[in-house]
């Protein structure tokens, strides 16, 4: 493997418990590092699952997965926890935040479960708060907001705090799944725009999970997941 | 760890009302739990430390419980008198050490009035064989002396030399007091936490003279003995209540016992204190049985509110767990943080009950202690009441901690089922 690769997926096979049908058969899938992918299907066709495999949340029935060279299927799910700790931020659709967390302590949340992610985050001499108060910041949300609890801000500003959550202690995977969709199609632009500098102001590597293909020209590959799963020729098994 | 403790309290501030209120469920039942325990145990002891050093307790043959109860403890319902010679024959006895006649039936203010003779003072046990001891005063003397348990003079603040007026009967009503012949009080007897101490003690001669001209329950209408005048007549009594007997061997008890039984003059019975005691509990054994039993379920039932509250609460905290899990957390991290939530209202609502329960008992202690004549330890607790008290939130706990894991384990699959992406 490269050593640029960030992740790579070879003959991937899942199927949930206690069913027959694969959900996902993907005999390769592959990012080098820096690179912005966009993985899109219709609902239901895996792309959720596709993301908690690669996260390590989810074991695979078959193949591998690496995480930067590290086969997650020879790890223990508590190495697995770990490593998606330290390597990977997470932008979900919606509901993205803690409730009861104001908005710094969102932001700062994966320096409390990973101490590399906290080192990373204060390389550059900055405290943890200032790191995340500068993240905030470049990702225009207003300073007034920043002690208030999650649930004060808006959607879109949501998303602001969740993609700054996601950038802390510079992970070198940023998986989005389906950030925008609950946006207009201004704020899809913006968010994309903001999204996708800051990845590349910390260096990371972006899979960006949507529906919407309209968003698929911010990216260079444009990943269809119905065509790379051979299980979705048949009958689609991911939805339980 | 230190983290999720810090996520544990915040998410449980956010839920803070309904969490206040399981947490106000789980310690009203620790209270009637553990306040059902107080009492049971503080009655039982309250009521055996009542007479002590007493081999027998005689009384005219009918049920040994409600002769108990009505001679010791100024409950329940008035029992048939035994004849004065009867109890003279007892007294005179040669295996007999001392006597005390006992004479009920008259009130004062709502407090059991006692006929009884001066060996009263000097042979009466109670508790751990304490005597009774003068807090002001001393032991009657003259027929209209009495002398006020310590509730008494406390809750009626009468002090030495106080006229008091008796009531026939227990009512206490005014048209039925024995007003002609008032009493003065010549002594005040130290607290005893025994009834005791709800009690106006008067000699029998006393109890003789204020009835002189009663009849049939009444005063006898154009005739009336002014106090001065009572000593003309015969003031031996014709009966009294029951009779207190202490043995010079208390190996004697069983054959006393049955001479008393075996009696033909008069158809006695001679009980045992302790042994009635424990017929009495055997009785009432079982309704605090099933006190406990309801109690315990109260318990449950809280503790089963909080299953439902924190798994109702689960199902929209899945993203939230779902988040928690993407930044790294393990899901019996999850398991812990849900556990943990369950345990600390656990703990909170004992806390808060045992609280409640405190100042409950301080509050109604010396009401209880007024009204009903039992002596509550209240704060006071023995260190075998401790470790009783000790064990008892012990269960409730573990019992709240088991309830706690369920909504932790159910925390725990979810967290495995669901991935990054709960399936609500």
């Amino acid at each position: 493997m490269n050593s640029e690769t960030v992740f790579a997926i070879t003959d991937l096979i899942f199927r949930w418990p206690r069913q027959d049908a694969v959900c996902l058969d993907l005999p390769a899938l592959r990012l080098q590092r820096g690179e912005h992918a966009f993985l899109h299907g219709p609902s239901g066709c895996g792309k959720s699952t596709l993301l908690s495999l690669i996260g390590g949340v989810l074991a695979p029935e078959n193949g591998r997965i690496e995480l930067l060279g590290e086969d997650l299927g020879r790890l223990r799910s508590t190495q697995r926890d770990r490593r998606r700790a330290d390597h990977i931020g997470f932008v979900f659709q919606q509901f993205n935040l803690v409730p009861y967390l104001p908005v710094i302590d969102n932001v700062l949340l994966p320096c409390r479960f990973s101490a590399r992610r906290r080192e990373r985050a204060q390389a550059g001499g900055a405290s943890l708060r200032g790191e995340a108060e500068r993240l905030l910041g470049h990702l225009d949300l207003a300073r007034d907001l920043w002690r208030r609890p999650a649930t004060d801000l808006s959607v879109g500003q949501q998303q602001r705090v969740a993609a700054a959550r996601a950038l802390i202690g510079h992970p070198e995977l940023l998986i989005a799944d389906e950030p925008t969709s609950a946006l207009d199609a201004g704020r899809q632009e913006v968010f994309l725009d903001l999204l996708l500098r800051e990845a590349n102001a910390a260096g990371s590597t972006v899979l960006f999970v949507s529906h919407d293909r309209r968003l698929a020209s911010h990216f260079v590959h444009d990943l269809a997941l119905p065509t790379l799963n051979r299980a979705s020729h048949g009958e689609t098994a991911c939805t339980i | 760890m230190h983290y999720l403790i810090v996520l544990a309290v915040r998410s449980a501030w956010n839920r803070r009302y309904t969490l206040g209120f399981t947490l106000l469920s789980i310690a009203l039942a620790t209270s009637l739990l553990v306040g059902v325990e107080r009492l049971r145990h503080d009655v039982r002891e309250s009521f055996s430390q009542s007479v002590s050093g007493t081999d027998l307790l005689v009384g005219a043959r009918a049920s040994p419980v409600q002769l108990m109860l009505y001679a010791v403890f100024r409950i329940g319902e008035a029992t048939q008198n035994m004849r004065w010679t009867s109890a003279q024959k007892l007294a005179n006895h040669p295996a007999v050490a001392w006597s005390i006649p006992l004479s009920l039936g008259d009130s004062h203010r709502g407090f059991p009035v006692l006929g009884t003779s001066a060996d009263y003072f000097t042979h009466f046990r109670y508790g751990d064989r304490q005597p009774l001891r003068m807090q002001a005063g001393k032991p009657f003397d003259g027929i209209f002396d009495a002398v006020l348990g310590a509730e008494v003079a406390r809750k009626l603040g009468y002090r030495l030399g106080e006229k008091i007026v008796l009531a026939h009967g227990g009512s206490g009503l005014e048209g039925a007091a024995h007003a002609d012949k008032p009493f003065f009080v010549v002594g005040i007897l130290a607290p005893t936490g025994t009834p005791v101490d709800r009690t106006v003690h008067i000699p029998l001669p006393g109890m003789e003279a204020i009835h002189l001209d009663w009849q049939g329950g009444a005063p006898v209408p154009g005739f009336s003995i002014p106090p001065a005048l009572v000593r003309k007549f015969d003031l031996t009594p014709k009966t009294i209540t029951a009779q207190l007997i202490g043995l010079k061997q208390r190996g004697d008890v069983f054959a006393m016992q049955r001479a008393i039984a075996d009696d033909s003059d008069e158809a006695l019975m001679g009980v045992m204190p302790g042994v009635t005691l424990d017929q009495f509990w055997e009785l009432v054994g079982q309704g605090e049985q099933a006190l406990l039993l309801i109690s315990w379920m109260v318990a449950l039932v809280g503790l089963g509110g909080l299953v439902a509250v924190i798994l109702a609460s689960l199902d929209a905290r899945r993203r939230e767990l779902a988040i928690l899990r993407s930044v790294g957390a393990r899901p019996r991290e999850l398991l812990f943080l849900l556990a943990l939530e369950g345990f600390s209202v656990t703990v909170g609502g004992i806390v808060v009950g045992v609280a409640l329960l405190s100042a409950l008992l301080v509050l109604a202690t010396p009401w209880i202690a007024a009204h009903y004549g039992i002596a509550l330890n209240g704060l006071k607790l023995s260190g075998d009441d401790v470790t009783s008290l000790a064990a008892l939130l012990g269960w409730i706990l573990l019992a709240g901690s088991v309830a706690s894991l369920l909504p932790g384990w159910r925390a725990y699959r979810l967290s495995l089922i669901d991935g990054l992406t709960p399936r609500t």
